[in-house]
């Protein structure tokens, strides 16, 4: 007898479609799985055979075959489980596969029959929708976050034992209700920045533009604390924004479902794999993950520059392209970049009197930092330790008020961009295309003059500069607006 | 313009040179560790006693290997290495060696922006100070550099990290500088400035007392030194901590009879240490080029033009009084000022722009040495 299935295999975060055929003929006992299986879909005989076992169905002794097509993509994962076990019980005439034409199954199998959550629920949910299947069965966990995609029935199942309703006409399982996402009522709060106005206007407009961020200060001056509150500053996600972040959360199995936006703060010896995604099968890195979110790199000196090099495109571009001998994938990227650094390898920095540090290794470490990636990194700001005084003064202003000015900004520059877009993504004949009041364009070229602004720096600044008029509301950048991103975009090399 | 090549150098003086360089390794080891004060001691010393001193088993050796060196090689060494040479019998050696016990017999320098008989004591002075610099130490070497080159005189230093290279930068913006190496004068040590010693090269003079090609040994920056502070007639030390060799710098300036000035800073402050002891010890209290050119020509006479820089608007005022009143970090001025973090954050801006301010990489700002014009006093005036 011959059965089929419909399941999918995850790669880097999509679900690619997979028939799973199975074939059950006169012959020795056997069990073979064909269609470039890895090892752990190889596994799947043991699982299946048990779960079936353990669940009363009867496991035929003959010869079975079972094929996932298309041959040649590789398949991963124990998601094929489930799919691999109905289609055994549709072939041997346990249940009525005919009653599962349209659905699509994913989930792995425990010895005991129950089906265990998988990577990837959304996305699987999506490409079934995509596939014009009526429906997609899952394990229970899985359920709240499969059901977030639209215009697809999803039902989830504890047991395998739970197809026998199949028999009597009903389809398994519970209709799964999508996930009600919130955001999570402990997000830092930007409040507890007590003083430090520079640095809280700096965070304002990198999170107003998207607008990438170096912090560079002394231990204990506040760079990863004001690091970790800017998600809470920035405006809350588009629907097609939640969807995108789950669709990536659940493939790589980070976390609980919320839509607020990703924080990711890799450790430094991170490798450039890690970062931007890669591996065979291929995984997305942490630059994916924190996608729509902030990337946080703290002690950015400490990085591995081939890792810091990688950056560099996906930066640029918002997404990465991964190409590996079997095949490409896109990712998507757009991350705002939050980076911290010591002032000097001491940390201390040259101005405190207890700095040993020798000028040759300050001058080493200065050219570190303000190498290729500084160039990249929009805006610099030096912190300091706060006094005493701000510490015990009184609290900052909350998130909520800044991320309503935030909000309106980026409001502003969907206006002239397009939806979704901030001023950090333009373009240079967007740039092009601002419009400047004639002493700010003095100012700038006698900026050009005295600093030496190189082509993307003048870039930059103009796109910092509208960034600020759009926080105050202006629709033609002014001087003090440019003078402000001048003051941002330093010159990196002191 | 000079006549490149050795023709004014005489043979004997070429081979003093080129004997010192082969005893490197032998005064390193007479030196110990006490180079500062030991090697002026044996510099002064005629070659036999040097021999003598440094080396007594292979004194022979050494003074029939040197006294065998063909002059015609010796020069064209020098011509390879794109070099010159003047020695203490020639009209053009420099006023300040000429007279001291210790000076060097020999130069071997490079560039020919202007003669060496030019960097006469008066005309001329020396700007010393720590490699670890501060970045106030570092605007001040500077601005002196800028403002002494600028009223005319050579600035003398030895290109070293921190407050020498800040010097030589300061005086190649508004003119002459000249750079005393402990290397052949061919070589650009630390290599850290090879840019710095081009542009030198190029518009300046680069000397030593070492043939071409010689490395830098341990006693040839006490040896350096004292070359420095026997050239002009006032040596300045902008930043030195506690036991600084720009202390030994000032010490032979003060026993060759010279001017010794010291730029003050901090009491609480480590790097200003040495030149705040100068200073409480009878040096002259240098603040800014004026002051060395009160001690050159006496006060008031022979004084740059100001430069002052673009006007400044009513809303920059109170950020540059912050700023000149050490508030360095835009924290720190809003809290001074009560102006908030956007309008500070422009006004430096515009500040840095028109040159009042510099900012180093981690965001401390620095007043310049820029005056501002007319309505607009500062609080040191």
């Amino acid at each position: 007898m011959l059965a089929e299935t419909t399941s999918f295999t995850l790669e880097a975060i999509s679900a690619r479609p997979v028939r799973v055929e199975v074939d059950i003929h006169r012959g020795l006992p056997s069990f073979q799985i064909v269609g470039l299986p890895d090892a752990a879909v190889r596994e799947a005989r043991e699982r299946v055979r048990a779960a079936l076992v353990n669940t009363g169905y009867e496991f035929p002794m003959r010869r079975i075959t079972a094929n996932l097509a298309p041959a040649d993509l590789r398949k991963a994962g124990p998601g094929l489980d489930l799919a691999l076990g109905t289609a055994l019980l549709a072939a041997s005439g346990e249940v009525p596969g005919e009653k599962l034409a349209g659905w699509a199954l994913a989930g792995e199998l425990a010895l005991d029959g129950s089906v265990r959550p998988v990577r990837g629920a959304l996305a699987m949910a999506e490409s079934a929708r995509g596939r014009g299947c009526t429906g997609i069965i899952l394990p229970e966990a899985n359920g709240p976050e499969a059901a977030l995609a639209p215009g697809i029935e999803v039902r989830t199942i504890g047991t395998i034992a739970e197809l026998r309703s199949l028999s009597t006409g009903t389809l398994p399982g519970r209709r799964a209700a999508p996930a009600a996402l919130g955001e999570s009522a402990a997000l830092p709060d930007l409040r507890d920045l007590r003083g430090q106005p520079g640095l809280r206007r700096a965070i304002e407009v990198a999170a107003a533009g998207g607008h990438g961020l170096l912090m560079i200060g002394p231990p204990g001056s506040g760079k990863s604390l004001a690091a970790r509150r800017i998600p809470s500053v920035l405006p809350p996600l588009a629907s097609e924004e939640i969807l995108e972040v789950a669709r990536i959360a659940g493939a790589c199995g980070a976390g609980p479902l919320r839509a607020e936006r990703p924080f990711r703060a890799p450790h430094h010896t991170v490798s450039p794999a890690g970062l931007v995604g890669g591996g065979n099968p291929t995984r997305p890195g942490e630059i994916t993950l924190a996608h729509c979110g902030v990337l946080f790199l703290d002690e950015l000196c400490e990085f591995k520059r081939s890792a810091l090099e990688a950056l560099r495109e996906p930066l640029e571009s918002g997404e990465v392209t991964i190409s590996r001998a079997n095949g490409h994938q896109t990712l998507p990227s757009a991350f705002t970049l939050v980076a911290a650094a010591n002032p000097c390898p001491c940390g201390r920095g040259e101005a405190d009197p207890d700095c040993r540090c020798r000028p040759d290794a300050i001058a080493r470490y200065a050219g570190t930092l303000s190498g290729a990636l500084a160039d990249r990194i929009d805006m610099i700001v030096g912190v300091s330790q706060p006094g005493t005084e701000a510490m015990s003064g009184p609290e900052g202003e909350c998130s909520a008020a800044v991320r309503e000015r935030v909000t309106v900004a980026r409001e502003r520059m969907a206006e002239r961009l397009g939806r979704g877009r901030a001023n950090a993504s333009a373009v240079r004949s967007e740039i092009a295309e601002l419009r400047l009041e004639s002493a700010a364009c003095k100012l700038l070229t006698e900026a050009g003059r005295s600093r030496q602004l190189s082509g993307r720096s003048h870039d930059r600044v103009l796109k910092i500069a509208r960034t600020i008029a759009d926080l105050e509301g202006c629709d033609s950048i002014g001087e003090a607006h440019l003078a402000g991103a001048l003051q941002l975009r330093r010159r990196a090399v002191a | 313009m000079t006549a490149i090549g050795t023709g004014r150098a005489c043979s004997d003086c070429l081979r003093r040179s080129w004997l010192i360089a082969r005893l490197g390794p032998f005064i390193q080891v007479a030196c110990d560790d006490r180079a500062g004060r030991r090697t002026p001691e044996l510099l002064r010393l005629s070659d036999q006693e040097l021999l003598r001193a440094v080396a007594p088993k292979r004194a022979d050796q050494f003074l029939t290997e040197n006294a065998g060196l063909d002059e015609g090689e010796l020069r064209r060494a020098v011509d390879e290495a794109g070099c010159w040479a003047r020695c203490r019998h020639d009209d053009g050696f420099p006023e300040g060696l000429a007279d001291g016990a210790d000076a060097p017999v020999c130069l071997i320098g490079r560039g020919d922006s202007f003669r060496l008989e030019e960097v006469t004591m008066s005309d001329s002075a020396t700007v010393v100070g720590a490699r670890r610099a501060t970045g106030y130490g570092l605007e001040v070497a500077r601005s002196l550099g800028a403002e002494l080159a600028a009223s005319g005189l050579i600035v003398v230093s030895g290109l070293a990290l921190g407050i020498d290279g800040a010097a030589h930068r300061g005086a190649l913006e508004r003119g002459r500088t000249l750079a005393v190496l402990a290397s052949g004068a061919d070589r650009a040590y630390p290599a850290t400035h090879a840019r710095l010693y081009r542009r030198i090269v190029e518009t300046g003079i680069v000397v030593s007392e070492m043939p071409p090609g010689t490395r830098p040994w341990r006693w040839g920056f006490p040896a350096r030194n004292r070359i420095m502070a026997a050239l002009s007639k006032i040596t300045v030390v902008v930043e030195a901590a506690g036991r600084s060799g720009s202390l030994i710098t000032a010490e032979m300036a003060a026993d060759a009879g010279r001017e010794v000035g010291a730029v003050p800073g901090p009491v609480t402050a480590g790097p200003s240490a040495g030149t705040n002891e100068l200073i409480s010890s009878g040096a002259a209290l240098i603040r800014d080029g004026n002051d060395v050119l009160d001690r050159l020509f006496g006060a008031g006479r022979l004084r740059p033009d100001p430069l002052f820089g673009p006007d400044l608007a009513d809303h920059e005022v109170p950020v540059l009084d912050a700023v000149e009143a050490g508030e360095a970090r835009i924290d720190s001025i809003c809290a001074a000022t009560g102006i908030d973090a956007g309008t500070v954050a422009a006004g430096l801006a515009r500040l840095e722009v028109a040159g009042y301010v510099n900012c180093s990489l981690t965001g401390e700002y620095r007043r310049t040495g820029l005056p501002a014009p007319g309505a607009y006093a500062s609080p040191h005036e």
